[in-house]
Parts: structure tokens; C-alpha cells; sequence
């Protein structure tokens, strides 16, 4: 099998740039924490809302300016919905669904989430800038999925 | 010379084209015609379903309450990803087999007809199902949203029927291998068993998620079903679809477009090359669509990072082979300036000006898809209008305008026809308007999901939130993108009718491009595809046999149904 020169040379060229975009993507991931939200936890979709972690949730300051809130993602709402915290805050968000698979997405942010029945799904933020934020779902979850949606006020 | 004009007139219009170089049978073009027929329906009632859809999301139309936008979206989605595809594909590659390897074997035909009678049953259960709002899933029908249980039951029928249709290849090309022992299978029925091949491990996938798994549960058989499982299940079919559709269509630029372009095949065996990775190295790129689910690890998710990373290699394969064919054909020609050949080519021959278009747009398209896979790069773009304006450029950019730009010959060497100078400027006009129109509206696409607008959602602005406001004047510009496509599809429409039943008679072929130098030739062990069959099942092994295995026994709890609507 003969390779010309000229296709060896776009190849191995090619190959080392996709190689240096996987390095770079790799770092992140295994040593800097960026890696995709995975967390890996069970929880029964048909005991979410009577749950511990998630029934009557409301959110709460774990350390300095760091607060954690576990929030329900049902048809067509999240529950808690509009929210307000101080600029500069870091939030862990706790998320589960009693029903269909829903989307977890702030406009403005990398917080992007898929939120599948029979899963917890966790994935934090800090708001440094302040303003208003909206989460919406963006995964389709029935007629009514345009409508849910919900506010961070970031004071 | 043959006397086409005392050859009989078949059903449909459809003239037996025994003058075509090398003569495909009355019986094979009955099984690609009949292929062809249902993907154009399939093509109309899929623009017409998508220009709805741009007119709700711009806000300048609002649909009658007997329809919802998501009916709509649904029948988008399986129409044109689904059935247009697979009956083109099919009857393409079935059309070429039998151009190269002498006709296909009758037990060929056989599987064949059953194949494409259960599909064609299988799409209009399907159909009704969506269009009367039973089915308010979208193409991806992810579990627990539950449509009508005859609706899964006409998609089983589909996959059954691909299924049918693969067996069908696979007999033509190894009867031709054992009639023609020591010789190595032609280029273009190599890419079309790759195409089968791949389509078997899709449809064991989605055959074991939509059979085993949903059919029960949605006749109330079995209470809960688990909604991971489900997901993972289907893009391993998903994902290895998108292949399927890309040697189809790469299968033209590396065989036909060196003929169309009176030039040769670059070469036969890294073509070949190519190919085997594309089939071995595809489908567990997979949870490239589940980079943000919870229960799949960091790790597996960069595993099938690197196995999607390693799919672009091909590409990079197939785009220099491209060039390097393109300028050989100009260099005979006479050219010694670097980028004179370009000239030499033949742009105002529809059939090549549709296939350098859809390369052209292979470019951002793919440039896209690397972006999308780039692990957590994936959190800024996932389920936004991004990730739609990406596969409008893929799937409907260059697969598309490549399958158009195959029918320019495809139709007329069934037909029986020829391709006039007036229909072969409206395929001109009409790639350019349908490119026109594909990078307008995915061009906004792509920056309106940036801006944070979700796909797959119905006209809203959110409560009038800031966000949404910003989202509006590139919704217009999709809504326009989308009326000129449907202005493209009528013309492709008219070009079609044009060709299969209304042209003038003539000799059509199917191009095929000779190799460039036969010394080149692949070894013959390339056509042994249990080989590569062999790999696939390992590399697939690798990347779904643990994730598999942990949710089945995981306890998982499983969940009730929730009807849609």
C-alpha cells in the first residue's frame, strides 16, 4: 500500500493536532476537575418527592459564600424555582426527576446538566457576575417543556 | 446499439434501460426505484413539517390545537433521519451493487422486496402515530415518555425491515466473491457491504432497546422500564448511524466523482483503508451524546471521546484523497499551476457541482462535530440550537446535497432517461439555493445556540426574560433559512418528476471511477470482512460491555410510563 508523501505529512500533521485537543481536553478533565458532570447515584423516581435530599429543599449556606440546594426537575417546573444568591457565590445544585428526563441549563454559564429518572445529578457554580440568570430545561420533557423555566437573582 | 424506445413502458413510468453500459436488470431497478419512491415522500412531508416549524419558533405562525409543535418535530425528525435516509441509501447502494458486481442475486431481491415492505409499512404506522399526536416523543423517543404502542411496533418494522435489506447485500457480495475467487470485491460494493455492516450493529442495538425493552413496556407487559439503559441503547444506534449515512455518501466522492470529473480513483486501497476504520472505530463513539448524563463515569465518557476522536482520521483520509483526485484529473489534463486544476473542473455538471458543494460544507460541519466532542466543551453547546445547526450542516448539507446530486444520475440510468441541459441548470440552481438556505438558517442556528437557545422547543421567550430577547432576530433568519429550503425541495421535486418520468430517453450511467493505478490495488484479505467484523464487535465490547452491564444489574428502580401526550 503505497502513501504518498504529501498524505503521510497531512496525516501525521492532522493527527497531531486532533492528539494536542485530546491532551488539552484530558488535562482539564483528569487534573484540573473540569471534567463532565458523572455523579453517580441511584435514587427511585417514584420516592424523589417525599426524599430526604428533596422534599421541602430549601437552599442552604454550607460555608463561606458556598451554599448547596437540591432541586426537583419535574413536568413542567423546577422546585424550587426562582432563586436568589450574593455575587460571588458558589452553589452545588443536588437535581433528580420523578418523571421523564429533564435538562438543567443557566443561560450565561457552563452549568448544563442532564437530570435522568432514577439518577442524582450534581454539578456546581460560582456567580461572580451579578445579575439575572435563567434556567431552563432543555431537554424535551412533553407539551409543556417551553414553559419550564425559572431566575437566579445574583445580587 | 439497444432500441430504448421499443422497450416497454414498466409501472410507474419507469422505462427498462437496457442500453445503459452495463445493463441493470427490469427487476433491479423495480426494488431501487420503489426505495427511491418512498424516501422523496418521505423528503416532502418532512420540509413541509420543518418550514412549520420555522414559521412557530420565529413566532409567525401559531399551529391549530389539533397539532402540537413537537408532532411536528417528531415527524421532522423520523422522516428526514430516519426514512429518507434509509430507503435512499438503500436504494443507491442497491442500484450501484448492481451496476458493479453484475446484478443482484434473487435471493437478494427477495429479502429486498420483504425489507422494503415491512419499512414501508413500518413508516406509515409510524407516520399516522406521530401525525395524530400519539406519538409526541421526537425521533430519540427517550423512555419514560411513552407514545402509542403500535407507534414502537411500526418502528420495529423499519428496523426489521433494514435488517432484511442487509441480509440482502450481503448475499450479492459474497455469491460474487465465490464466483470471482482471488479477485478483490469492486471499490463501490465494498463501501456498500461496509454501509450493511454497520446497519446490522445499529439494529441490534435499537432492536434490542425498542423490542426487548419498550414494546413491552408500553403494552403494559413489564411495569417499569430503566430510562439510562434506554438512552445508551439508543446512541449506540444513534451515533452509528451517522456513519452509515457518511460511507453512503463518501462512497460517491471516492467511486463516481472521479469518473464525473474524467479522472481515476486516487487510491483503491487506502479508500479501502478508510472505509474498515469507519467500521470498526465507530460505534462506540457513542456517549459523545451522553457527555453530561449522571451514572456514566469520567472515564468511560473520555473513552469514547478518543473512539469519536479516531473516526475524524478517515476524514482526514477521505479529504485529501478528494484533492489529490481533483488535481491528478487537472495535472492530466494539462495544468502545472498550483491551483489551475481547479478550474478544470466540471462545476456546471450538477452531478459534480452537488458533491464539491457538500464537500465544501464538510468542512465547518466536521470542524463542529470536533467541538461537540470535546468532552466537557460539549456542557457549553449541549441540547442548544447549536447542536441543530451542526447536524443540518452534516446530515443536511453535505450527506443530502451528496444523495441529490447521486439522484442527477441515480434517476436517469433507473429511468431510462436522461438529465436535459435545461434540468441539469435547475439542479444547479437548486444545490446553490439549498445550500444558500442550509447556511442561513444553520449559520443562525449556531450562534443562537451559543446565545443559550435550547433545541428541540417550542416558540417562547421564557416569560419575557433578557436572555430570550436576544435569540429572536436569528430565530427570523432560521424561519427564512427554512423557506428557502422548501423552495429547494419543490424544485428537487419537479427535477425528480422530471427525471423518472417526463425527460427524454436516453443512455444514462451509473458513474463508476476506474483505479488510478492498478498496482495499487488493496490486498486481497481487505475483503475478508470477518475480520473486520471481528474488530468491531471487540472495539464495541470495549465501550459498552461495562456501562451494559452495570445498569442491568445495577438494582435499578426503574420507571412507570408517562403518555405523551
Amino acid at each position: 500500500m503505497h502513501i504518498h508523501r504529501y498524505e503521510k505529512l497531512w496525516l501525521i500533521i492532522g493527527s497531531f493536532i486532533l492528539f494536542i485537543f485530546l491532551g488539552i481536553v484530558a488535562i482539564q478533565t483528569f487534573f484540573l476537575d473540569m471534567g463532565p458532570p458523572s455523579h453517580a447515584e441511584i435514587i427511585d423516581p417514584q420516592t424523589v418527592r417525599e426524599s430526604e435530599i428533596f422534599a421541602d429543599a430549601e437552599l442552604t449556606e454550607v460555608g463561606d459564600n458556598e451554599y448547596e440546594i437540591a432541586i426537583i426537575a419535574e413536568m413542567f417546573a423546577f422546585q424550587p424555582g426562582d432563586l436568589e444568591i450574593p455575587a460571588g457565590a458558589t452553589v452545588h445544585f443536588t437535581l433528580a426527576s420523578p418523571d421523564v428526563t429533564h435538562g438543567f441549563k443557566i443561560t450565561d454559564t457552563n452549568v448544563n446538566v442532564m437530570v435522568v429518572p432514577g439518577h442524582i445529578s450534581k454539578i456546581s457554580h460560582t456567580f461572580d457576575e451579578p445579575g439575572e440568570y435563567l434556567i431552563l430545561c432543555n431537554e424535551y420533557c412533553g407539551l409543556g417543556h417551553e414553559f419550564m423555566a425559572s431566575t437566579i437573582i445574583v445580587k | 446499439m439497444a432500441h430504448i424506445n421499443e422497450a416497454p413502458i414498466r409501472h410507474k413510468g419507469i422505462a427498462v434501460n437496457e442500453a445503459a453500459a452495463a445493463g441493470i436488470t427490469t427487476r433491479d431497478i423495480r426494488l431501487s426505484a420503489a426505495n427511491l419512491s418512498i424516501a422523496f415522500i418521505a423528503l416532502v412531508v418532512g420540509g413541509v413539517a420543518g418550514l412549520l416549524q420555522g414559521l412557530v419558533r420565529s413566532g409567525f405562525l401559531e399551529l391549530p390545537s389539533w397539532i402540537s409543535y413537537y408532532a411536528l418535530l417528531t415527524a421532522h425528525g423520523v422522516m428526514f433521519v430516519l426514512v429518507l435516509t434509509s430507503f435512499f441509501s438503500i436504494g443507491y447502494l442497491y442500484a450501484g451493487t448492481s451496476r458493479v458486481l453484475g446484478g443482484l442475486a434473487p435471493k437478494t431481491l427477495a429479502f429486498g422486496w420483504t425489507g422494503f415492505a415491512l419499512m414501508t409499512v413500518g413508516t406509515v404506522m409510524a407516520a399516522f402515530f406521530i401525525l395524530t399526536g400519539n406519538a409526541n416523543v421526537l425521533y430519540t423517543f427517550y423512555t419514560p415518555m411513552q407514545a402509542h404502542p403500535w407507534f414502537y411496533i411500526g418502528l420495529a418494522l423499519i428496523v426489521v425491515g433494514i435488517l432484511l435489506n442487509c441480509v440482502g447485500m450481503f448475499i450479492t457480495y459474497q455469491s460474487w466473491r465465490k464466483r470471482n475467487p482471488g479477485k478483490l470485491t469492486p471499490l463501490f460494493a465494498f463501501f456498500a457491504n461496509a454501509v450493511f455492516v454497520l446497519w446490522v450493529f445499529a439494529s441490534l442495538f435499537i432492536a434490542v432497546f425498542v423490542v426487548g425493552m419498550v414494546i413491552p413496556w408500553a403494552f403494559g407487559w413489564v411495569e417499569t422500564i430503566d430510562p439510562m439503559m434506554g438512552r445508551t441503547l439508543f446512541w449506540a444506534f444513534g451515533h452509528t448511524l451517522v456513519n452509515i449515512w457518511m460511507l453512503t455518501a463518501i462512497s460517491a466522492w471516492y467511486v463516481s466523482m472521479p469518473k464525473l470529473i474524467g479522472g481515476k480513483v486516487f487510491s483503491d486501497s487506502l479508500a479501502r483503508v478508510a472505509v474498515v476504520i469507519l467500521v470498526v472505530a465507530n460505534v462506540p463513539g457513542g456517549f459523545h451524546h451522553q457527555i453530561l448524563d449522571p451514572g456514566l463515569s469520567v472515564n468511560l465518557k473520555f473513552l469514547h471521546v478518543i473512539q469519536t476522536f479516531m473516526i475524524i482520521f478517515p476524514s482526514l483520509m477521505t479529504a485529501f484523497a478528494m484533492i489529490a483526485t481533483m488535481e491528478r484529473a487537472g495535472r492530466a489534463k494539462g495544468v502545472t499551476s498550483l491551483l489551475g486544476w481547479w478550474k478544470t473542473l466540471p462545476w456546471s455538471d450538477a452531478r459534480f457541482f452537488a458533491l464539491i458543494v457538500a464537500m465544501l460544507a464538510f468542512i465547518p460541519a466536521g470542524l463542529g462535530g470536533i467541538i461537540n466532542a470535546s468532552n466537557q466543551i460539549n456542557q457549553v453547546v449541549h441540547n442548544s440550537i447549536w447542536v441543530t445547526g451542526h447536524l443540518h450542516l452534516t446530515v443536511g448539507t453535505t450527506v443530502m446535497l451528496t444523495f441529490f446530486g447521486i439522484s442527477y444520475w441515480l434517476i436517469p440510468y433507473l429511468s431510462g432517461r436522461k438529465m436535459t441541459r435545461t434540468i441539469n441548470r435547475l439542479a444547479i440552481a437548486q444545490t446553490i439555493i439549498w445550500a444558500g438556505g442550509m447556511l442561513l438558517m444553520s449559520g443562525a442556528m449556531h450562534i443562537n445556540g451559543l446565545l443559550g437557545s435550547p433545541r428541540r422547543t417550542a416558540n417562547t421567550t421564557y416569560n419575557g426574560s433578557s436572555a430570550a430577547s436576544d435569540w429572536a432576530m436569528y430565530e427570523m433568519l432560521m424561519a427564512m433559512g427554512g423557506v428557502i429550503l422548501v423552495i429547494a425541495i419543490v424544485l428537487l421535486v419537479y427535477i425528480w418528476a422530471q427525471l423518472a418520468f417526463i425527460a427524454p430517453k436516453g443512455e444514462g450511467d451509473f458513474p463508476i471511477g476506474e483505479d488510478y493505478s492498478p498496482s495499487d490495488a488493496s490486498p486481497l484479505f481487505m475483503d475478508r470482512w470477518s475480520i473486520w467484523v471481528g474488530l468491531a464487535t471487540i472495539s464495541i465490547a470495549i465501550a459498552y460491555v461495562i456501562p451494559l452491564i452495570n445498569f442491568a444489574s445495577g438494582d435499578m428502580p426503574g420507571s412507570p410510563p408517562f403518555l405523551m401526550p
